[in-house]
């Protein structure tokens, strides 16, 4: 155990070490320290995501195991190839977000980075932990983090919306300890791969139990992915956050779809026995009724940051859905489009700000916050000065603002098509002899196809509204180090539509694996043959 | 003892969500802190209530079942940990939201009676 496989544990302990050496530095003259660290740090997050995941696409999952206990019986981290693809999604949205927050929302409040590079830590760890009490420390973990980083900034509107976001959170909290509880009390083990291997064997009478528990943890999960009827804090809170978070907060919804994909599969997938397909059912309608109810809600917001907000309700109903569905061909598509749209989202949260700010609404409210927060951390307006004016402005942002609109409603040329294109392909043709296409199918179909078209008029209505229909709005001052992050995310779309082979050739080997649980089990729990060192006493 | 602990359980549980959907942010703290003991309680009750065995295994092994399941103990005491801070956290905000609201309304305005 050395070199690079060592490297699976970096995504948790560089954030940590970077966010508390942050709070060491941190004060107005060494804000350019700290803030240079933070790049730094998550540049450096990105390589190492990028290492990894190019790691894992051998097929090989890498099992680092803290204090080198053997699997069942202490903490492990799994690397494979869904933990690699969402810590490279993660990290570069991360990038995206902190490089744009240099421009001037850094300076809105106290401790942004060690706040933000704390959030990294709790959802890089999320990602890639195998054991589930040490999932619930890093929710927790990444939650704390976020509580701050949605306040940041200050103001009413974030109060508010924070309060409302922390209780609900805090309770979903305490749910995820009741399941995880009722799954220990029935099965005695706390990792997913022991799980995974003891999920058949269960006894019928305690099987009720199980699933119960089960169900509480899913409940748990379901509400920090938001999907309907526990998603009604979300555009709210997502909307009062200030931009650079909001485009972080797009993943975190996502930490939920990750662990309902992960632990569906995996403890209830085909090899379960007699609790086979638990909750399929309920993830398929619910993520369904997540969709519809987000379509409705990008239709009725006349906030663009609300439509924001409902646009992740949408994207994240639609991999619940895709999920609920259960076969191998869609989950690939479901990943695809995960990545899609979250880059889509998190490009469209920052662009937002740009676009507003031109407009009264946005100047307002950050006159409001700066009026409750107090001014001194406030920028000047002739400092904004100090970065490049861009040229045509109004021009690029419209380019910015079809991109966003064009990826997160699915349209052709972006990669939002193909990722729902490969969905919907998958879905329609189930691969069984009977080539009968099944009622989910049809469903996800159409209401996929109405989200869409909704989700267009949305766009189109609030692109009209922004840049053709405002005569009297001043052109925003927008700096490039704002501009490029958002610009960065498109062409990662872009490249993803351009490199879409090979992508949905890692998308489709990430199902095939997911969908074959055997393997994750084996690798976890019989990695103690590669140095045994305490094994002998067994 | 079940019997009491499971009662107690389900006291404060009920105590707590009904205080959480009270209308006032102090209310909700406290209901929040009444389920957090609840949750605290069940997880030590899901390591099978057992009274006056030890946790921790003496040298010699003999028989694992006069022992009380450790991990529920460890759980309990990252749960109460993480609970504690978090409810610390939300006292601050409340206390934010209380000071730029002008009210302990957990929407910060009074609902227009």
């Amino acid at each position: 155990m050395s070199g690079i496989a060592d490297l699976v544990i970096a995504p948790v302990l560089l954030p940590l070490l970077a966010g508390a050496g942050m709070l060491l530095l941190n004060g107005e003259r060494q804000r350019a320290v700290v803030a240079g660290l933070n790049v730094a740090a998550t540049l450096a997050l990105v390589c190492i995501a990028a290492v990894l995941l190019a790691m894992s696409d051998t097929g090989t999952r890498e099992v680092y195991r803290l204090g080198n206990w053997p699997a069942p019986f202490g903490i492990v981290l799994v690397l494979d190839r869904l933990s690699a693809l969402m810590l490279l999604l993660t990290n570069v949205l991360a990038l995206a977000s902190v490089v744009f927050s240099l421009a001037r929302w850094h300076r809105a409040g106290a401790h942004f980075h060690s706040l933000f590079q704390y959030l990294l830590m709790g959802l890089n760890g999320a990602f890639l932990t195998g054991d589930l009490f040490n999932l619930f420390v890093f929710f927790e973990l990444l939650l704390a983090a976020s509580y701050g980083l949605l306040l940041h900034g200050s103001g009413l509107t974030r109060v508010k919306a924070g309060l409302h976001y922390i209780v609900v959170n805090l309770a979903a909290s305490l749910l995820f300890l009741v399941g995880v509880s009722l799954i220990y009390g029935v099965t005695g083990t706390l990792n997913m791969a022991d799980l995974a291997a003891r999920v058949p064997t269960v006894a019928p009478e305690s099987r009720g139990l199980l699933e119960a528990g089960a169900g509480v943890l899913a409940v748990a999960f379901l509400l920090k992915a938001g999907m309907w009827p526990l998603s009604f804090w979300l555009p709210t809170a997502y909307a009062a956050a200030s931009p650079p978070v909001a485009s972080i907060f797009a993943i975190m919804t996502k930490v939920g779809v990750y662990i309902v994909l992960r632990l569906s599969l995996l403890l209830f997938g085909e090899g379960a026995g007699a609790s086979a397909g638990f909750g399929s059912d309920w993830l398929l309608w619910g993520g369904l009724a997540t969709i519809v109810f987000g379509t409705i809600g990008t239709l009725a917001s006349q906030d663009t940051a609300r439509l924001g907000g409902f646009s992740v309700l949408v994207s994240s109903g639609t991999v619940l859905a895709a999920t609920g569905i259960g076969q191998a061909g869609v989950t690939s598509g479901a990943l695809f489009y995960l990545v899609s749209s979250t880059l889509g989202i998190g490009a469209f949260f920052l662009l937002v700000e740009l676009i507003e700010r031109g407009r009264e609404p946005g100047a307002d409210v950050i006159a409001v916050t700066r009026e409750a927060y107090g001014d001194e951390d406030e920028v000047d307006e002739a400092e904004g000065d100090v970065g490049i004016a861009i040229v045509a402005t109004m021009g690029l942002l419209g380019v910015a603002f079809i991109g966003c609109a064009v990826v997160i409603a699915g349209l052709p040329p972006l990669s939002g098509f193909i990722a729902k294109f490969a969905l919907l392909a998958a879905a329609l043709n189930p691969g069984d002899r009977s080539g009968a296409v099944p009622g989910s199918g049809w469903a996800l179909l159409v209401v996929l196809i109405l989200s869409g078209f909704a989700t267009l008029v949305a766009m189109s209505r609030a692109g009209l509204r922004i840049f053709w229909a405002s005569p009297d709005r001043t052109v925003p001052r927008v700096r490039a180090i704002e501009m490029g992050p958002v610009m960065f995310l498109l062409m990662i779309c872009v490249a993803q539509t351009i490199l879409a082979g090979p992508v949905i050739r890692f998308m489709q080997a990430t199902a095939q694996s997911l969908h074959a649980p055997a393997g994750y089990v084996s690798d976890v729990l019989q990695t103690g043959a590669r140095s045994g060192r305490h094994l002998e006493g067994k | 003892m079940e019997l009491v602990l499971a009662i107690g359980i389900g006291t404060l549980a009920a105590s707590g969500v009904w205080l959480i959907l009270r209308p006032r942010t102090f209310q909700v703290i406290i209901g929040l802190s009444l389920l957090s003991y609840a949750v605290n309680l069940f997880i030590v009750a899901m390591g099978r209530a057992r009274t006056g065995a030890p946790v921790l295994i003496a040298k010699e092994i003999g028989d694992p079942s006069k022992y009380a399941d450790p991990l529920p103990q460890a759980l309990v005491l990252t749960a109460i940990v993480i609970s504690f801070a978090t409810t610390a956290l939300f006292l601050v905000v409340l206390l934010a939201s209380r000071g730029l609201a002008r009210t302990d309304h957990v929407d910060g305005q009074e609902p227009e009676a």
